[in-house]
């Protein structure tokens, strides 16, 4: 056993009852997770419900809780030799008969997908042993991680100077390279329509402290303002551009007037709340709104009058006669990705302006302590409301450009899982941090986006994701706060306090 | 026929039962929440599991021939409790105990990933089409009788209110009497101070999620009974107006929550019946609103002063 416990000088030899005992456990509870729901199937008959049983599935899923579990007690009793030695060859050879479509010999899964994710998990079971055999220790423990990430998290954001214009810069000719088609330039659209809508919640949750469940609220009030004024009132986008997120705003304070007292998780449950209230009024109120049939045909976005199209109406110009360009689909396509980077930007220098400002402070400092802001003599109130105001109007500009992209909105597009989508990007990339909502939403938007195929999973890695990078990083993958004032311009070392 | 006393009482009727459902899942909320301070975003699809589990036993019972209904209820109602808490034990041990003690909001942004995850697993299990299921109950007891409008009872609502309020009085019971309830409540006081004087917090937190979803899961099966068709999107709004309801009556407080549950299934069933169905949930939100903002610690709920 010499060579088992090499990695860990003081490992106890190994309790190999209590460790049969936990893996046991850990499948028992498997057992019990799977048996109802992965066991058996409820399958639509005619005149009713079937059911079907999957006991090999529950059986699979049992037994790799237990191997998992067994790796797991190892690693932490310092016997990361074992767990290599058997979970690399096992992971290799599971990798490659995915790649080649030979897995159906191994797994008796019904899906490749479970086969990928039991290969990952090996993989990453038998990673974690080669790094504690090559440096002696194997869970870094959460402080370690913290300050690990926590220096990433400082260093991103200094390198932000840098990496900031170097993404802009590739943002900027992103539709210009080779490998840009369709579908790319597409992805790009969603992404940046999402970093805009973090960058928006990101004054609310990040500077504010507000938490905001609903901001998809705004979002469809900024939507359905400028597709009804623009199919009613045939007024054009640009137009139709400040009148939405000036409603959005509106909406906003409305909102915010009766709830901003109230506190965290209160307010959060009321905002979603009223996320909800919106969206049912706009599937209820069928003569304005449309219902669930939501509102077609609402007018393209025009370049400075001209327009996207292959023939001009009567006595106009359309953009590429006037440009004297071959006509293509994708001009339109590009000109909304710049559309939409544009006002991306906007938001970002809005945001890293207005954080200077005496109303900025006040947000950050309302955050920090109310109590204390409010002896200081500023009014929580109007704060909260004009960050919840700011907010939405944000969300009110990035409404109106999904309306004239889309061309088309109902409801649907407007449901809670949007607010949580737009508040993980904005927590995930780590609080208050604006180059953290990049990177977040190129991750969770992004790479979704790119893995298409997986439709079905898509949604069941986005919570998972989730919850991992929760547990993983409580404060968020870049959160670093940087103190927005120092003494002596931070020239002389602040004094360490307790 | 709207104005009649008759029509009155069956929407009484209709309300109580909803509010049984309501108040069963808020209760869950409102433990979790009063020990931790958290809101488990998770705890509608924990519901949403209990109705599908119970389906799934319900079938089963159907193909292994066992017919009388007693014993079918009964042994759903054990299994489902079962199964379900299981369920409510690894959410808490998975995704919530590993973030004791940081920000709150990462908790939060937590159960909305577990809340996406679950509905989603769901989905790709069981399909996401409705699934329907033969009433289980029928008949029922005449109340009222006046042209030709009757008002009645019926067995299922009978079922429905007994259960739920036996269930009610024996966590109370619970919560009051017995050992693993001192030990909450000294957690919900001071986990530091609780952990101090010998009570495994841990230990606590973990059965009172258990708890909660027990009773989720017996709100699911009363669901799945009243309306014959469940999906996995159900635990969503569910879940939301339980809070709600958790909130109204108080959170933190369990006749609190029941109160809550009940308030909010009345105003639901004649918001429908005498106004329109379409926006029953914006009577329930804005009822939430109003509470809120003239008695933000809700009904019951004690009033919560902040500390400098």
């Amino acid at each position: 056993m010499a060579v088992l416990s090499a990695a860990g000088a003081d490992a106890k030899p190994l309790d190999i009852g209590a460790m049969v005992k936990e893996a046991g456990l850990a499948g028992l509870i498997a057992f019990g997770l799977a048996f109802g729901l992965v066991g058996f199937e409820t399958l639509d008959v005619p005149g009713g419900l079937a059911i079907n049983t999957r006991f090999d599935d529950v059986a699979a899923v049992v037994v790799l809780t237990i191997l998992g579990r067994i790796a797991m007690i190892l690693l932490r009793e310092h016997r990361p030799l074992l767990v290599a030695v058997i979970g690399l060859p096992f992971s290799v050879v599971l990798i490659v008969s995915l790649v080649f479509g030979w897995w159906t010999y191994f797994l008796p899964f019904s899906s490749a997908m479970v086969g990928w994710i039991v290969a990952l998990m090996a993989a990453v079971f038998s990673l974690r042993a080669i790094n504690a055999l090559s440096h002696g220790d194997t869970v870094a423990s959460r402080e370690q991680r913290e300050k690990t990430m926590d220096r990433i998290g400082a260093r991103v954001q200094t390198a932000a100077k840098y990496v900031g214009p170097l993404l802009l810069a590739f943002a900027i000719i992103l539709p210009f390279l080779p490998f840009a088609d369709r579908r790319i330039l597409d992805i790009g659209i969603l992404v940046v329509t999402y970093i805009m809508l973090g960058w928006g919640l990101n004054i609310v949750v990040g500077l504010a402290g507000l938490l905001d469940l609903g901001y998809v609220a705004f979002y469809a009030v900024g939507s359905y303002s400028y597709a009804l004024l623009a199919l009613h009132l045939d007024m054009g986008f640009w137009v139709c551009l400040p009148f939405a997120g000036f409603m959005a705003a509106l909406t906003g304070v409305i909102l915010g007037f009766p709830v901003l007292r109230l506190r965290g998780d209160y307010l959060a449950i009321v905002t979603l709340g009223f996320g909800e209230i919106i969206r049912v009024i706009l599937l209820n109120w069928y003569e304005f709104t449309g219902g669930p049939d939501g509102l077609s045909g609402i007018p393209r976005p025009t370049f400075f009058g001209l327009e996207f199209k292959r023939f001009a109406p009567e006595g106009m110009d359309t953009f590429h006669t006037f440009f004297g360009l071959e006509y293509s689909p994708i001009q339109r396509i590009i000109f909304l990705y710049y559309l939409i980077l544009v006002m991306a930007l906007i938001t970002n220098l809005f945001t890293m302006r207005i954080r200077r400002l005496p109303v900025g402070r006040a947000w950050e400092a309302l955050r920090e302590d109310e109590i204390a802001c409010r002896s200081l003599g500023i009014n929580p109130r109007n704060t909260k409301l004009t960050a919840f105001g700011i907010g939405a109007m944000f969300a009110g500009f990035a409404g109106s450009f999904f309306a004239t992209r889309q061309g088309f909105i109902s409801p649907e597009s407007f449901t809670f899982i949007e607010s949580a989508i737009i508040l993980a990007v904005v927590v995930l990339g780590g609080m208050g941090s604006q180059i953290g909502v990049v990177f977040a939403a190129i991750l969770l938007i992004g790479l979704p986006e790119i893995f298409r195929d997986l439709q079905q999973y898509r949604m069941l890695a986005f919570g998972s994701a989730m919850v991992l990078i929760m547990i993983w990083r409580p404060s968020g993958l870049l959160a670093h706060r940087e103190p927005t004032l120092l003494l002596n311009d931070g020239k002389s070392k602040p004094q360490e306090t307790s | 026929m709207q104005g009649s006393f008759e029509y009155f009482l069956d929407q009484l009727i209709n309300g109580t039962t909803l509010g049984a459902v309501y108040g069963l899942i808020a209760i869950g909320y409102t433990l979790v929440y009063g020990i931790i301070g958290m809101i488990n975003f998770a705890h509608g699809e924990i519901f949403m599991i209990g109705a599908f589990i119970s389906i799934i036993c319900f079938l089963i019972l159907g193909a292994a021939g066992i017919t009388w209904i007693p014993l079918a209820l009964l042994i759903v109602l054990i299994m489902t409790m079962l199964f379900t808490a299981i369920y409510g034990w690894t959410l808490e041990r998975v995704a919530y105990r590993p973030l004791r003690g940081t920000p709150r909001l990462a908790a939060l942004i937590t159960a909305i990933g577990m809340s996406i995850f679950l509905q989603n697993y769901v989905q790709l299990l069981q399909s996401a089409r409705n699934k329907p299921m033969q009433p289980v109950f029928s008949g029922g007891i005449e109340l009222m009788q006046s042209n030709d409008y009757i008002v009645s009872l019926s067995y299922l609502q009978m079922f429905i209110m007994s259960l739920t309020l036996v269930l009610m009085i024996v966590f109370s019971l619970v919560i009051a009497r017995t050992s693993l309830g001192r030990a909450q409540r000294a957690c919900e006081q001071d986990r530091g101070m609780a952990s101090l004087l010998g009570i495994n917090v841990d230990r606590t937190i973990s059965l009172t999620f258990v708890m909660g979803a027990m009773l989720a899961s017996v709100a699911g099966l009363i669901f799945l009974l009243n309306y014959g068709v469940i999906d996995f999107f159900i635990g969503f709004l569910a879940g939301v107006k339980a809070f709600t309801a958790a909130v109204l009556g108080g959170i933190g407080s369990l006749p609190g929550a029941m109160l809550g549950g009940l308030l909010i299934g009345l105003i639901e069933a004649f918001w429908s019946g005498y106004f329109t169905v379409e926006y029953k949930d914006v009577a329930a939100f804005g009822i939430l609103v109003l509470v809120l903002i003239f008695r933000p610690t809700g009904l019951l709920g004690k009033p919560d002063i902040e500390k400098v």
